[in-house]
């Protein structure tokens, strides 16, 4: 028996007539990390503001997506080379005793993924700046939608995974579910939140706040399967270009959660910006569970009868 | 590639179909083509684990240990509670199965308290019967309860009062066989989640909580039943304590790294405290509380007292594992670099 | 719902009954869901706006719903930003109807301790009668026997948040009481620019428009962090990326511009003219620039006066330097058989030499005047087409730029040669006939003692390499505010009248006259300026202006020297200003040393705040840092204080000149809540209340006032004056009322009216050119449909310089205006920026005059020559030829030459405003980094819109410094510890963020760390921290007033700053250690 979702969620979940399954294609090589879709996201849904204070961690002080963040921005600042571009930044020579104290504090300061801190005096310095626009993943096989007990979160006709404000309790099992820690519980509220891909604008053919606000079109909105057309010729293009990391993320039908609904242009590994490198929908072995779970009651009345009448004779 | 080759910047002409759109700008394309050099700063070998400033990949789990932990332990109470109250009303046991009955209507309560208080928004609790989703464990378990409760409710107030023997009797047959999903539909709710801890030991836990169940309902039928009656539960005791000891080795062992925190910090102390009590609560009762009312009575409590401490300490260690990207990150970089090895 | 009904909707029945049997879409729907309707398709209304924030000037939709703004979002038809926001933008509604927003008036007594609420009629009231007592009381009709008819008890500041419509109305009903103290944010954000640029090519706006970003090759951003301080803009450049082009950004700082560039080029602070310079070396002395470009339309050719010496020569000074009075006199800077005019008419200027009075004006600000039109020249300039010449302009630039070397280059800026070889390489290559290159700066150019310089730098790098007046080529300068173009060319500042008329001079001009001396020798654009000037009289005092009276000519205030910010700031101290109005304006926070700011405020009898919300320049007597030192007490501050609340652009009708010079029209979606006025509302209002109390006077000092016209129209429950009829006295109309079309139709005999003559046409045929808004998609790529741009709706200025001299296309790929034979017109894609029917042919008659003295290869024709040019013989009081100086507090000795500093800067001592010693100079390494400070994405200049605005406010949540690992390591800060940063003028504490987009730069043996600062915080608000300014000093270019923020010493060290008296113990210890006194840094 299977659980999962065929490719077409929309079909699947009731919908005989539907519109094309629409989605996210983010891609972060041309992110200039301004945050516009967090802040329109956050004007469209009125999402409480959350000030955390300062993380230390590069530019963000979001750091990551939650209840109250449908979109979040990471800022990875790494000693690695961008295709053919030239950071420009050159370490200088410095006294030996500074070098090494520097050597002494840097790693654990900085704090920053894959980072191995060393300053002294190389001739070239190896340095991006890689941002990213995470969000909801809208998951073909969806985690959160599955084990939901109230069917508060739901599929969309597009496609999309959204929770339903009027019927959440708030049992809260859609957030340990999730595989990339998107959903959370709104501790004031008791709910559960997350992008809803802008549900009510989709109803009637506008494009989602954040993506429509976005300056360098780094989130591009539309038809799955277009965009993963799409997607494919970008990574071609980075790779003749220089850019030899590009990589897709999440675009694979394939995948542990059938592909996601809002996938990734990334310039290293998921990782590093706080994405799971593999991640699978655990209701793929929800049968496994069950049937485990049967042979374990079985077992639990089996011994239960033997220990009450197998000791007698 | 050089600019002159691709350049289009050529005054525009809006209508051209060729013209490259701004998303595909390709950043970093103009600069030298060059190798590494010597001297530069290293770069970290792949193999390396990385992750974003050390945050955790999942989200924290927003489940209150004391209600969820506890409403884990005391639906494996419940549960296998009623299914040794049948089996003690069928064998002819009545008051180790009027005890099971009450323990497991009293479990079934505070069970049902501490997941509605765990909501966030108890008054929304209904709702959990607004659909039957067979993906969703939590939905299939309040199923359950919806088909045992009552009949465990009514299993205890005959039980207790005497009326109605025949329809007690029914239902104590009724909530006996649902007892053993009860007890053990929890495992899959757990282990269906992202949690590392959890989810990979789907295939262990329903045996796990199957034994720590049973180990429960014994350690509740010693504490209760009069000390003639108590076979059973002792037996039950033994062979949940021992099924829980085996499931959890057996788990430790495949898990591999994620089961590190099932070893390490409170989530793996209390998993070692709880089925030391366990196996030492049933030992006891096996070999004192046969005769001695006393022993039984620390053996009981000694079981109970295990029980909780499993069930508490597999929710920590759930939630430390899903606290440490590590435990997300390296098992799926694995899978990746060794698909072979992938657990299917 | 029947019970049956809910039955049925019972979803486990759906689920059984549908096609959804898991339960997962259709089955579980809820009646929310099927309900769900997003408000911008329920709104009653969507009305259309500006983005208030930045000068990109991005289009808004504002959906009203029950008279309230339910979103606000961007506008999809926009050419320039096409729906899209930056988070500032997407913020609005927060902005806009959020928690930040005060709705009262209130007031502050003198000495008082809080707040009280003030009914806003009475505080109106109250304000026209303070206004009225500080003028009489502080009238002054003449200053050292010349007259000036004006006062300086009250000033006037803010401009570039407000619409063109009240900046009209500040500057009208101002300089008609006589005040002269007017100025807005172009002076701190860009006032170098107009300088720069109007020397240079004609006028003071960025040359291109945003588009045309597009058809760039190459792309060097330079002095702006485009990407974080204007990203909607920024999604041009990666159009030109994606379109192949390569993109460089030299900045001290790798920033998320850096992250999208191909090359990142650190620079030291306040070096760039050595940058560039070394460029021009590079083009030049490899024969690489674009020949025929050069040679007829720059002034390359043209000779130079033989007594003119160079830096080179006098080791950091040019000819005509006078030690005494520290300034240049410009005599021997001028072209051979030609000399510079200054606008107000040679025989004042010749009086002010003869009498040395020279110096008050040359501190007053003429360099700004060419933001529509450089400086006039008389007689027919000596050249030498072979350009071999020694005394020619192009040999001259040889010499000048002879030892910038890549060598030099990198001992003074500290990039590496390879480097350097690489930006030489990308911008020879992709300039010429078939390519172009652009410059895009903003303020980390303009902020320098030597700013007007550094633009000027790339001015002459563009001429050489024939990038100027070409698509894909010029110089974007990317303006501030929403309406800091516009308050720059409508505007609220001391030495502008409208279209950068400029302000009479005391006694230097007794009457119109000598005022517009334009004999008939005039060549160019200021032939016109009576008409200008005469209408804009009219548009002003209407009737009461006739020729006989010299069209009240003499109702204008006179200036005796500068009366910028923070000259004011100054007066304040003296006791000589009394009365404060700040309109949207923050000094406090904003302004360069903010301590001073504040201690001037203190020393007022009345402040007016207009703002959102309780910005830092209201409160600072309350809980302002001098509070907290103890250095003053709340209780002995007289200053009188009242808050206006202001209305938000989405409650108020008016227009927005973005950075590109383009009026956008945005129009009131709601009308305001409570007390909160527009600014609109406010000076008409308390100029009606004024006049009313005055009415009656016959004091001569009260005619200006009463003659002033005054009488526009209101709508709406409030009373708010129409907008568009003040937009139409701005545009002008003739004797019969029409509305012109064109400023070619504006008369010097008074027979049309109009209050801004470059924005003349605006209005044309009685239709609101500026709320034009056709759709982008409908259009080409220019889409000069959509809103309208001064001059005369031409996008790209110069633009006739894209054809060549014959006025065909310098290449297919690069045509935009030619000339059309056959039509006997030029045509093309823009408006030509060009007398439409003059041919490429013409040669002006020896006695042409006016425009007609321009030939038809004169593509600048603002210019007197029509040329552009790489040397200015005038319109710069610091020099003809950019040259590098240190900035004025610096860690390194200048390279170059013996001049350390820039020897004209405007130097302002005072125990509050000290400076460092410098390079060699002992105590120089007390301050031993270089500080330079900037702006965040995340927040808005001064902080009162973001910090107040919780959506953003989060994002940057805290004050923070940037360093580099080694910086850290030598000084011992923990990163996300605190720091402490200290000049002489004072100390803040910042969060430490170590990062390795800061490193160090090496030059001249010496590394040198940077220390980045954002500007945003400040004591109150959402968020808040120390702010920047408290460390800058008033140390000001002297072309343009503005203060050196971009580049300073400080010192660093880890741990928060001591609080209360110990923190000025603390700035004081520094200041003996460094051996500080009132002369240092003061040398000229
Ligand atoms: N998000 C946001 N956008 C804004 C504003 C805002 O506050 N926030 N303010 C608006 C206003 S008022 C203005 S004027 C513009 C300003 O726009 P920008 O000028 O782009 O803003 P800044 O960050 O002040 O300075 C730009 C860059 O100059 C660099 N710099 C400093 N000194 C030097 C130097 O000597 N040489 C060179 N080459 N670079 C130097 C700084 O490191 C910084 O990265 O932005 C407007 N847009
Ligand atoms: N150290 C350092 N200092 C700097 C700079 C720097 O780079 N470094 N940059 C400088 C530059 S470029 C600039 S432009 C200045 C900016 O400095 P300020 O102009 O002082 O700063 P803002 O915060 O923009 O202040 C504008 C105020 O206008 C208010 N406002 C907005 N709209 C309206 C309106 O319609 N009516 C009224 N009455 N008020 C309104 C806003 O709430 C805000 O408080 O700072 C300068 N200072
Ligand atoms: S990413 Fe998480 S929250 Fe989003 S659809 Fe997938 S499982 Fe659900
Ligand atoms: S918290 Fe809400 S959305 Fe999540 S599983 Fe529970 S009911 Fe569904
Ligand atoms: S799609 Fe809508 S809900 Fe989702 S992140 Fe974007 S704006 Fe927020
Ligand atoms: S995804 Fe777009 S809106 Fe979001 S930070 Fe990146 S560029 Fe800005
Ligand atoms: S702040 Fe500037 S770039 Fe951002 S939305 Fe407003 S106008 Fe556009
Ligand atoms: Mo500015």
């Amino acid at each position: 028996m299977t659980l999962l979702e065929p490719d077409d969620p929309a079909t699947s979940s009731g919908y005989a007539d539907h519109p094309e399954r629409m989605g996210f294609f983010t891609d972060t090589s041309v992110c200039i990390g301004c945050k516009a879709c967090e802040v329109a996201c956050k004007e469209w849904n009125h999402v409480p503001e959350d000030l955390l204070g300062f993380t230390g961690m590069s530019f963000d002080n979001t750091a990551g997506l939650g209840a109250n963040t449908w979109r979040h921005v990471a800022f990875v600042e790494q000693p690695r080379r961008l295709g053919r571009q030239e950071s420009g930044l050159v370490a200088a020579d410095l006294p030996a005793g500074t070098v090494e104290a520097a050597r002494d504090r840097t790693p654990a300061s900085l704090g920053l993924p894959s980072h191995d801190g060393a300053t002294g005096s190389a001739s070239d310095m190896e340095f991006r700046w890689l941002m990213a626009s995470d969000v909801c993943k809208h998951c073909t096989h969806a985690a959160c939608l599955d084990v939901c007990p109230t069917g508060s979160l739901f599929r969309t006709e597009f496609g999309t995974v959204v929770v339903q404000e009027d019927i959440c309790n708030g049992c809260g099992y859609c957030v340990p579910a999730c595989p990339y820690g998107v959903i959370a519980k709104r501790e004031d509220d008791g709910r559960v939140w997350k992008c809803t891909l802008c549900y009510d604008r989709l109803t009637v053919g506008q494009e989602p706040a954040c993506a429509k606000s976005c300056p360098t079109d780094s989130i591009q909105f539309g038809e799955l399967g277009e965009l993963r057309e799409r997607a494919a010729r970008r990574v071609e293009q980075l790779h003749e270009a220089g850019v030899e990391s590009a990589r897709l993320y999440g675009h694979d039908p394939g995948d542990g959660v059938g592909g996601t609904g809002a996938f990734f242009l990334l310039l290293d590994e998921p990782e590093v910006y706080g994405l799971p490198p593999d991640p699978v929908v655990t209701t793929r072995d929800l049968p496994a569970m069950w049937r485990h779970v049967a042979v374990a009651a079985t077992a639990l009345l089996t011994v239960a009868a033997a220990v009450t009448w197998g000791s007698r004779t | 590639m050089n600019a002159h080759d691709s350049s289009q910047t050529d005054v525009r002409l809006d209508d051209s179909p060729e013209l490259r759109p701004e998303r595909e700008a390709t950043v970093g394309s103009a600069g030298r083509r060059r190798r590494p050099q010597r001297g530069e700063r290293l770069m970290v070998p792949d193999a390396e684990f990385r992750s974003y400033y050390g945050r955790p990949v999942l989200q924290e789990t927003p489940w209150q240990a004391p209600d969820i932990a506890g409403y884990l332990f005391l639906g494996g109470l419940a549960g296998a509670s009623s299914v040794l109250a049948a089996t003690a009303e069928l064998s002819g046991r009545p008051r180790l199965a009027r005890a099971c009955k009450t323990g497991a209507l009293c479990a079934l309560g505070g069970s049902l308290y501490a997941l509605i208080h765990d909501l966030g928004r108890p008054q929304r609790f209904l709702y959990m019967l607004r659909t039957f989703k067979v993906t969703s464990p939590m939905s299939v378990g309040t199923w359950i309860l919806t088909a045992y409760g009552p009949q465990a409710g009514l299993a205890a107030a005959t039980a207790v009062t005497g009326l109605f023997p025949r329809l007690g009797r029914a239902a104590t047959m009724g909530a006996g066989l649902t007892g053993g999903a009860v007890a053990t539909y929890t495992a899959a709710l757990v282990a269906n989640t992202a949690v590392p801890a959890w989810h990979d030991g789907h295939r262990e836990l329903p045996y796990l909580f199957a034994g720590s169940a049973a180990a429960s309902a014994g350690g509740l039928g010693m504490l209760a039943a009069p000390l003639a009656e108590a076979g059973p539960a002792r037996r039950l005791a033994l062979a949940g304590a021992v099924a829980e000891y085996a499931a959890a080795k057996r788990m430790e062992r495949r898990m591999g790294p994620v089961a590190e925190p099932l070893k390490r910090g409170p989530g793996g102390l209390l998993l070692r405290l709880g089925t030391g009590l366990s196996l030492s609560g049933a030992a006891a009762g096996i070999l004192l509380g046969r005769r001695d009312r006393r022993a039984a009575v620390a053996a009981g409590a000694a079981l109970l007292a295990g029980a909780i401490c499993t069930r508490f300490g597999i929710f920590h260690a759930g939630l430390d594992s899903s606290r440490d990207p590590a435990y997300t990150v390296e098992p799926q970089r694995a899978r990746l670099s060794h698909p072979s090895q992938a657990p299917s | 719902m029947n019970p049956l009904d809910r039955l049925r909707s019972w979803p486990v029945l759906r689920q059984l009954a549908d096609t959804d049997p898991l339960g997962r879409g259709a089955a579980v729907k809820s009646s929310g869901s099927r309900a769900l309707q997003p408000r911008t398709a329920t709104a009653d209304r969507v009305v259309k706006s500006i983005c208030p924030y930045c000068a990109v000037g991005c289009a808004q939709n504002v959906y009203v719903k029950d008279e309230k703004v339910v979103q606000v979002e961007g506008d999809p038809d926009s050419p320039v930003s096409r729906g899209r926001l930056c988070p500032k933008g997407a913020a609005s509604l927060q902005l806009t109807t959020g928690s930040g927003r005060l709705h009262k008036v209130l007031y502050r007594p003198p000495y008082g301790r809080d707040w009280q609420e003030l009914d806003l009629d009475r505080a109106l009231d109250m304000v026209a009668d303070r206004i009225i007592a500080t003028r009489r009381d502080t009238w002054e009709w003449e200053s050292a026997g010349r007259r000036t008819a004006r006062t300086l008890g009250i000033a006037a500041l803010g401009g570039a948040t407000l619409d063109n419509e009240e900046n009209y109305l500040i500057k009208k009903l101002l300089t008609a009481l006589g005040v002269v103290q007017i100025e807005n944010q172009a002076r701190v954000c860009h006032s170098s620019t107009v300088v720069a640029l109007g020397t240079s090519f004609g006028r003071g706006g960025a040359t291109t428009f945003m588009q045309d970003l597009q058809h760039s090759d190459c792309i060097v951003i330079e002095g702006s962090n485009f990407a974080e301080a204007h990203p909607v803009g920024f999604q041009w450049v990666m159009e030109a990326k994606a379109r192949g082009a390569v993109v460089i950004h030299v900045d001290p700082r790798f920033t998320r511009t850096s992250a999208l560039a191909d090359l990142h080029v650190p620079i030291r602070a306040g070096t760039d003219v050595a940058f560039i310079g070394g460029i021009i070396n590079h083009v030049l002395s490899n024969d690489l620039y674009f020949r025929e470009f050069v040679v007829n339309y720059t002034n390359a050719t043209t000779l130079i006066n033989e007594d003119y010496r160079d830096t080179e020569d006098l080791d950091g000074l040019f000819s005509g330097f006078d030690p005494g009075t520290g300034h240049y006199d410009f005599d021997t800077w001028q072209y051979e058989g030609m000399r510079a005019v200054p606008v107000s008419g040679e025989r004042d200027v010749d009086h002010e030499r003869r009498t040395r009075g020279g110096a008050s004006i040359r501190r007053s600000g003429h360099g700004e005047t060419h933001g529509s039109g450089g400086p006039s020249l008389e007689g027919t300039p000596h050249t030498d087409p072979t350009m071999r010449d020694p005394r020619c302009v192009l040999q001259i630039l040889k010499r000048h730029y002879a030892r910038y070397t890549p060598e030099m280059v990198e001992r003074t800026c500290g990039i590496p040669q390879d480097l350097f070889a690489q930006v030489c390489r990308h911008l020879v290559e992709n300039s010429g006939p078939e390519r172009t290159a652009e410059f895009v700066y903003a303020v980390g150019w303009t902020q320098h003692t030597d700013g007007s310089q550094f633009i000027r730098a790339a001015c002459v790098l563009q001429l050489l390499l024939g990038n100027m007046g070409r698509p894909g080529g010029g110089i974007q300068a990317l303006r501030g505010h929403a309406n800091i173009q516009g308050s720059s060319d409508i505007p609220t500042l001391f030495n502008l009248l409208p279209g950068y008329i400029p302000m009479p001079h005391a006694h230097q001009h007794e009457n119109i006259d000598d005022f517009l001396r334009a004999d008939a020798a005039h060549k160019g654009f200021w032939a016109d300026m009576p008409a200008y000037l005469v209408s804009l009289l009219k548009a002003w005092w209407g009737p009461a202006a006739r020729p006989d009276n010299e069209f009240c000519f003499g109702h204008l205030p006179r200036l005796t020297g500068g009366h910028s910010t923070y000259d004011t700031v100054m007066e304040q101290l003296k006791g000589v200003c009394k009365g404060y109005l700040l309109f949207g304006e923050n000094p406090a926070v904003g302004s360069a040393n903010a301590k001073m700011q504040r201690l001037g405020m203190a020393n007022l009898d009345w402040l007016v705040v207009r703002d959102f919300s309780l910005i830092e320049s209201a409160t600072w007597w309350q809980d302002g840092p001098e509070i907290e030192t103890g250095e003053l007490k709340t209780e002995d501050i007289g200053t009188e204080v009242f808050f206006f609340p202001a209305a938000a652009h989405t409650e108020k009708t008016g227009s927005f000149t973005n950075t590109n010079r383009m009026v956008q029209w945005h129009y009131q979606a709601v009308e305001p809540e409570g007390e909160a006025r527009s600014d609109l509302w406010f000076l008409y209002h308390l100029g009606r209340v004024i006049r009313r109390k005055l009415s009656g006077s016959q004091d001569p000092m009260d005619a200006p006032i009463l003659d002033l016209t005054w009488d526009y129209p209101t709508e709406g429950s409030l009373g708010e004056p129409v907008a568009e009829a003040v937009l139409a006295e701005v545009n002008g109309w003739d004797a019969t009322g029409r509305p012109l079309s064109a400023y070619t139709e504006l008369k010097d005999d008074g027979s049309t009216a109009c209050g801004c003559w470059i924005y003349c046409g605006i209005y044309a045929g009685g239709v609101n050119q500026a709320a034009r808004r056709k759709p982008a998609e409908e259009q080409n790529w220019i889409a000069g449909e959509w809103a309208w741009s001064w001059p005369a709706n031409r996008r790209l200025l110069y633009n006739r310089a894209s054809a060549d001299p014959e006025g065909r296309p310098w290449s297919a790929r690069k045509a935009l205006v030619w000339w059309d034979a056959a039509e006997g017109r030029w045509t093309g894609y823009d408006v030509p920026d060009f007398p439409p029917d003059k041919a490429p042919g013409y040669r002006p008659a020896e006695d042409a005059t006016g425009s007609d003295a321009l030939s038809g290869t004169d593509p600048f024709i603002m210019q007197a020559d029509g040329k552009g040019w790489l040397y200015a013989p005038a319109g710069l009081v610091d020099g003809p030829l950019p040259t590098h100086y240190e900035p004025q507090d610096s860690p390194v000795a200048n390279p170059l030459h013996g001049r350390q500093r820039s020897p004209a800067r405007l130097v302002y001592a005072h125990e509050h405003n000290r400076y460092h010693p410098s390079g060699s100079e002992p105590g120089a390494d007390v301050y031993p980094y270089v500080v330079t400070t900037y702006r965040l994405t995340e927040h808005f200049t001064a902080g009162g819109m973001s910090r107040n605005t919780p959506y953003l406010a989060e994002l940057q949540p805290e004050m923070f410094c940037e360093v580099s690992p080694e910086l850290a390591a030598e000084r011992g800060l923990i990163h996300g510890g605190w720091a402490t940063i200290i000049t002489a003028r004072n100390a803040i504490e910042a969060r430490v963020l170590v990062t390795h987009r800061i490193a160090p730069l090496r030059g001249d043996g010496k590394v040198v760390h940077h220390i980045g600062l954002p500007f945003h915080w400040g004591p109150n608000g959402h968020v808040r921290g120390d702010a920047a300014n408290e460390l800058s000093s008033i140390i000001l270019d002297p072309n343009s007033h503005i203060q050196e923020v971009k580049a300073m010493s400080a010192d660093i060290r880890p741990g928060r700053r001591p609080r209360g008296p110990a923190l000025v113990d603390l700035v004081r210890a520094y200041q003996r250690r460094a051996g500080i006194t009132d002369h240092t840094g003061t040398e000229k």
